[in-house]
């Protein structure tokens, strides 16, 4: 049974967004994606600044098994990507939620984090 | 779709947590934990291995150590009872039907172990042989399980469950001695680069002995592992895997396997494919490789030369564990091996540093 924390939203494609204080988002990709992806063994991600559109792929998560392209849950700037995760790409598998977040983006328009997935709806696509 | 075919330790498998896909048409564990981990458990104390996919066959007869001799590559002749040998086994074009192991029971009995996904195959290629010789074949792959104890305290964890002296069984040879009450073929093989044992026995003990084996094994260290560690600690120990370094188009000698290949042997299946070969060189060479880079270079990617050109494409990819780093090996064509080779990933060019494999150091005994 995967970890969904009711206080994220998410996207369909398994990306989970924390809305912060200061108007930023929080992102990375979810326990059920980081327990169906396996080992994780490299983390590519854009670089701060870029500007993404919702949808679009932003980088990649290699596991032993494959490579999955990870895909932007809303549109915005990249404000920070976690770096952390060049050395320790298995940060994801432990902590999906936490220390193994992706990046931090500037939403383009802060109300599109309502047209996400809450808890409830995820986990239907989780299932 | 065909059912899946189950081996004795399917649910024993999904009570330990296993991940099962679609293997070969057997419904195998891929990992438990983590394949990481696995892997690295088997380097450093030891892993158990469900392998009862693999196929036997029995061989048996006045001519069956000549009908062997005919049949693969290696020396069957420099057996003896309690030895084992591993060989391919060849078209007559030299490209390879299988890789196997030969156990010598005694100069009428002899014993395959050959690989899950190849077993029809090879049955009818070896019942083909052998209607030219005086033998019989018998396909045993339903009667046996096979669990693969593999690690540096591999010796240690089965000889607790044994009276039988395991000093004295050498690096690929066996013995028949009872483990935990079960009656074993126990051989001194593996496929992990690491000291270790395979366990043959009935398929109605598979579940008692694996319970033995990892009650013994856990205090010590012992993980269950499946087949996704298997696969990289082959690839690191730099061994072929059918499929991938050798098929039916990539002969033994293409794939760095000439010491298998006995060409001073008058007669065997694909001998004067492999001699030609052996004269004139082949078109392509198997290259092992690593990256310095954690991206894996997978199976099909094309290997690029000196120019950018494509010459070759690689064959088996992952990420070494125990380096931290991609390693995989590849077909090139031969010119080009000796020239700066490189992969392109996702946009990323990045060269390939030849390795003789092993990739790391290993303690087998």
């Amino acid at each position: 049974m995967s970890n969904i924390p009711a206080e994220l939203r998410y996207a369909k494609s398994h990306e989970w967004v924390r809305p912060e204080a200061d108007g930023t988002v929080t992102v990375g990709i979810t326990d059920y994606a980081q327990n169906s992806l396996g080992d994780i063994t490299y983390v590519q991600v854009p670089k701060v600044g870029a500007v993404l559109k919702a949808g679009e792929t932003f980088g990649v998560v290699e596991s032993v098994k494959a490579a999955s392209d990870v895909y932007a849950p809303i549109a915005g700037a990249v404000l920070a990507v976690n770096t952390a995760l060049e050395s320790a790409p298995e940060t994801v598998n432990k902590a999906p939620y936490t220390d193994g977040w992706m990046l931090k983006l500037k939403p383009a328009d802060p109300a599109a984090i309502n047209g996400l997935l809450d808890a409830v709806a995820y986990a239907k696509v989780a299932e | 779709m065909n059912e899946l075919k189950r081996t004795p330790l399917r649910d024993f498998h999904a009570a330990h947590g296993a991940r099962l896909v679609d293997f070969a048409g057997w419904e195998m564990p891929v990992q438990y934990r983590s394949i990481l981990e696995e892997h690295k458990a088997v380097r450093r104390t030891a892993g158990l291995f469900d392998v009862s996919h693999m196929g036997e066959v029995d061989v048996r007869g006045p001519e069956a150590g000549k009908f062997l001799d005919h049949l693969v590559t290696n020396s069957v002749a420099r057996l003896f009872p309690g030895r084992v040998l591993y060989s391919p086994m060849c078209y007559p074009a030299g490209g390879v039907v299988d890789d196997l192991l030969v156990y010598m029971h005694g100069t009428d009995d002899y014993f395959l172990c050959i690989n899950a996904g190849n077993i029809d195959k090879d049955l009818a290629w070896i019942r083909g042989e052998a209607a030219k010789f005086n033998v019989t074949v018998t396909d045993r792959s339903a009667d046996y399980a096979l669990l693969a104890v593999q690690g540096p305290r591999a010796a240690e964890i089965v000889q607790s469950l044994t009276g039988a002296k395991l000093g004295l069984v050498k690096y690929y040879h066996f013995t028949e001695a009872t483990v935990a009450g079960v009656r074993c073929i126990v051989s001194r093989t593996g496929y992990t680069g690491e000291d270790g044992f395979e366990l043959y026995h009935a398929t109605g003990d598979a579940q008692a002995l694996a319970q033995a084996v990892l009650d013994a094994g856990t205090p010590r260290g012992l993980e269950l592992a499946g087949l996704g560690a298997r696969d990289s600690l082959r690839l690191e120990a730099g061994y072929p895997l059918y499929g991938h370094e050798i098929t039916a188009e990539i002969s033994p000698l293409t794939a760095g396997l000439g010491w298998t290949v006995k060409l001073d042997k008058p007669d065997f299946i694909g001998r004067e494919a492999l001699l030609r070969e052996k004269q004139n060189g082949g078109p392509n060479k198997v290259v092992f490789f690593k990256t310095g880079d954690r991206r894996i270079v997978r199976a099909e990617t094309p290997v690029l030369g000196a120019d950018g050109a494509v010459v070759g494409h690689v064959l088996s990819g992952t990420l070494s564990p125990i380096l931290n780093e991609a390693i995989g090996s590849a077909l090139v064509a031969t010119p080009a091996a000796t020239q700066p080779l490189a992969v392109d990933i996702r946009g990323a060019r990045l060269g390939l540093q030849l390795v003789t494999p092993p990739f790391v150091p290993l303690k087998k005994s």
